[in-house]
């Protein structure tokens, strides 16, 4: 079996986000850059797999530089082959032009039978590139995936749905988009690193995929980031010192409750 | 918490991506899996020994080799595995240190290539646990006064003394003991856990290292076979060289140490109010203090990571490691200090980190050589007179 897991190389969750230069863009400045936690879902899957069935794990992700360094963080957590299609700049926040360039590289690392990516990167959160590449693949997709079970020429996925579970069957070839809940990621072991710095790394250009990317980005572009806003600061809280005075405290939690939150 | 706040001289740019992928991923497993729970552990006198598993199959054991599988670690990765972990905890770090430095390098330099094959592969996998015995009750920075005797009967060896302030000894599967023979020379011995004659007593009541097991080894007639004698160790040098691993590591996993108080007492001086609602860390004294901590970190970091890359060059001298080992303890010993002064009275209770670590440093400030010991070795280097006996009284 040959898997395929795509990747995002995203800002850290924990990442205190400021809007930078054209107020469109968040400033990269001081972000720690990290494998998306519902790719590592997927890698972790696929690694899964290959340890119990064989078969080899490629890695696909398209990015600036730096997404060398996750790619290299997939290697040392199981990962046999990666690539890296360089750019991103002009496709930025593209669901579609993305999944375009990532459905042109599957196509040429492949064939694969399985492909899986995270249900979405956490970057924009739009949950979109997943379908999309399986669509230009013309293969089939289940997304947000809890369980898989994955048989001779086709697979199992469950998906949890509001009171219940959805359970479907697919034909291989076929693409899965993961979701928190289907495994327990594992850290990448110190004797993995040292060995995936022996793994060279294939890096691609959009155009060695048939790709224009300054077109995807512009003429062919189907959405844009115009501007990007931070929530409103929220208001402290309001501490009521119930020590001294018990019974006075509870009556005026009571009245701020009923007048000021309305919640009664 | 954010660690990115202190690099103020872009000192992550020192470090390969390798070897940021590796500390990465250790401080990810500390905060998940260590963090959580330390405070309980210390406060119980409790080894999380099911921890070990998990250290194991991360390959902390023993990182630095590459035979028999082991990663091939860098010395600055291994250094920042060690800074990670002792982020986490003093005790943490001393077990991974002791399994590594002085109980599978030993083993790997002067051991025979039975021992090697017998041992290595299960210290790795935490099958075994490891300890070494040097310090004796009376014989602390004098380790070369060591009373432990071995006495050789034809094939076997009879151990005979004590070692004290051991770590992981209770707990351990094999000890490293250095012994002198009839010429009184220093040899050293792999003895198995339950060998007859071989006892362990564990240190109570320690307020330091709560989380790592410390004992006593007693020997009395213990006979080991030669062919569990380390074949190549003769000397003190031996022992001492086995602690200049060790002390390597401790000049960063100290650092990590100071780190965690650091970056508790930044996050706490500028969320605790005082005076008008404002944060404590408006207050110039209060700034005076984290400019300390920052900076002596700081030129710590610059330290460790020459020391490293010396010691990959297979360049670094003992005198080296003890300038870092003496340095690194001091600025963590200093950084807890003023960690515990800026955090009032909550610096006292283990809702905080600080006083773990307070109590953790006086440990390792003095273990491995003492502050005071590392100042007469860089004395001696640099005057060429040795300090470390008092002047007799020849009349």
């Amino acid at each position: 079996m040959k898997y395929c897991v795509l990747v995002a190389y995203v800002p850290d969750t924990a990442s205190i986000i400021k809007i930078g230069g054209a107020g469109n863009r968040i400033d990269e400045g001081g972000i720690k850059w990290i494998i998306s936690p519902y790719d590592e879902f997927a890698l972790e899957e696929a690694i899964r797999l290959k340890e119990a069935r064989g078969g080899e794990v490629t890695v696909i992700t398209y990015g600036p530089d730096r997404g060398s360094t996750g790619l290299r963080e997939c290697l040392a957590r199981g990962a046999d082959r990666a690539v890296h299609v360089m750019g991103g700049e002009a496709t930025f926040g593209d669901a579609f032009a993305i999944a375009r360039v990532l459905a042109a590289a599957v196509q040429k690392a492949g064939p694969f039978d399985l492909i899986l990516c995270g249900i979405k990167g956490v970057g924009s959160d739009q949950s979109l590139v997943g379908a999309m590449v399986a669509e230009l693949l013309d293969v089939p997709h289940v997304s947000g995936v809890v369980k898989l079970e994955v048989g001779e020429g086709s697979l199992t996925a469950q998906r949890d749905v509001e009171g219940g579970t959805e359970v479907f069957t697919a034909p291989l070839p076929c693409l899965v988009a993961a979701h928190k809940g289907l495994n327990e990621p594992r850290y990448p072991s110190l004797k993995g690193i040292m060995a995936a710095k022996k793994i060279p790394i294939e890096t691609w250009k959009p155009a060695d995929l048939g790709l224009d990317e300054a077109a995807l980005g512009g003429a062919e572009a189907t959405s844009r980031w115009l501007k990007l806003e931070l929530p409103a600061a929220k208001a402290g809280g309001t501490i009521l010192n119930g020590e001294e005075d018990p019974a006075g405290a509870a009556r005026e939690l009571a009245r701020l409750l009923r007048h000021e939150a309305k919640a009664i | 918490m954010a660690l990115s706040s202190l690099d103020l001289y872009n000192v992550e740019e020192l470090y390969s991506e390798d070897e940021r992928l590796v500390r990465d991923t250790v401080r990810a497993w500390v905060n998940e899996r260590v963090m959580p729970h330390i405070e309980e552990w210390a406060w119980e006198g409790h080894f999380p020994r099911e921890l070990i598993p998990e250290m194991a199959e991360l390959a902390l054991f023993g990182s630095t080799f590459t035979e028999y599988g082991l990663p091939g670690l860098s010395h600055v990765a291994y250094g920042l595995v060690m800074q990670e972990l002792e982020r986490g905890d003093s005790g943490l770090r001393s077990f991974v240190s002791v399994q590594s430095a002085l109980v599978m390098y030993p083993i790997m330099t002067w051991g025979s290539q039975e021992q090697k094959d017998r041992f290595i592969p299960r210290l790795a996998r935490g099958e075994l646990i490891g300890c070494f015995g040097l310090t004796e009750p009376d014989f602390g920075s004098n380790p070369g006064g060591m009373r432990t005797r071995a006495r050789r009967h034809g094939d076997r060896w009879v151990l005979n003394g004590a070692k004290a302030w051991i770590t992981n000894g209770s707990i351990a599967d094999l000890a490293t003991v250095w012994a002198k023979d009839d010429e009184g020379t220093i040899r050293g011995f792999l003895v198995e856990r339950g060998t007859p004659g071989f006892s362990t007593v564990e240190h109570k009541g320690k307020y330091s290292l709560r989380a790592s097991v410390t004992s006593q080894l007693i020997f009395e007639d213990v006979e080991v076979p030669e062919a569990n004698r380390l074949p190549l160790a003769a000397g003190l040098k031996c022992p001492l060289s086995c602690l200049t691993q060790a002390r390597y590591g401790i000049s960063w996993g100290a650092l990590g140490s100071a780190l965690a108080t650091f970056h508790a007492t930044l996050d706490y001086t500028k969320s605790r109010l005082q005076f008008g609602e404002r944060p404590i860390a408006c207050h110039q004294l209060v700034q005076e203090r984290l400019v300390w901590m920052a900076n002596e970190i700081t030129k710590g970091q610059l330290m460790v990571w020459r020391l490293g890359r010396l010691k990959d060059a297979g360049r670094a001298t003992f005198v080296q490691v003890s300038q870092a080992k003496r340095n690194s303890c001091w600025v963590a010993r200093e950084c807890a200090r003023l960690a515990r002064e800026l955090h009032g009275a909550n610096g006292v209770v283990n809702e905080y980190p600080i006083m773990r670590h307070l109590m953790n440093i006086e440990s390792v400030y003095t273990y491995e050589g003492t502050h005071d010991m590392h100042t007469l070795i860089l004395g001696e280097h640099l005057t060429g007179f040795p300090a470390f006996m008092p002047p007799r009284n020849e009349g």
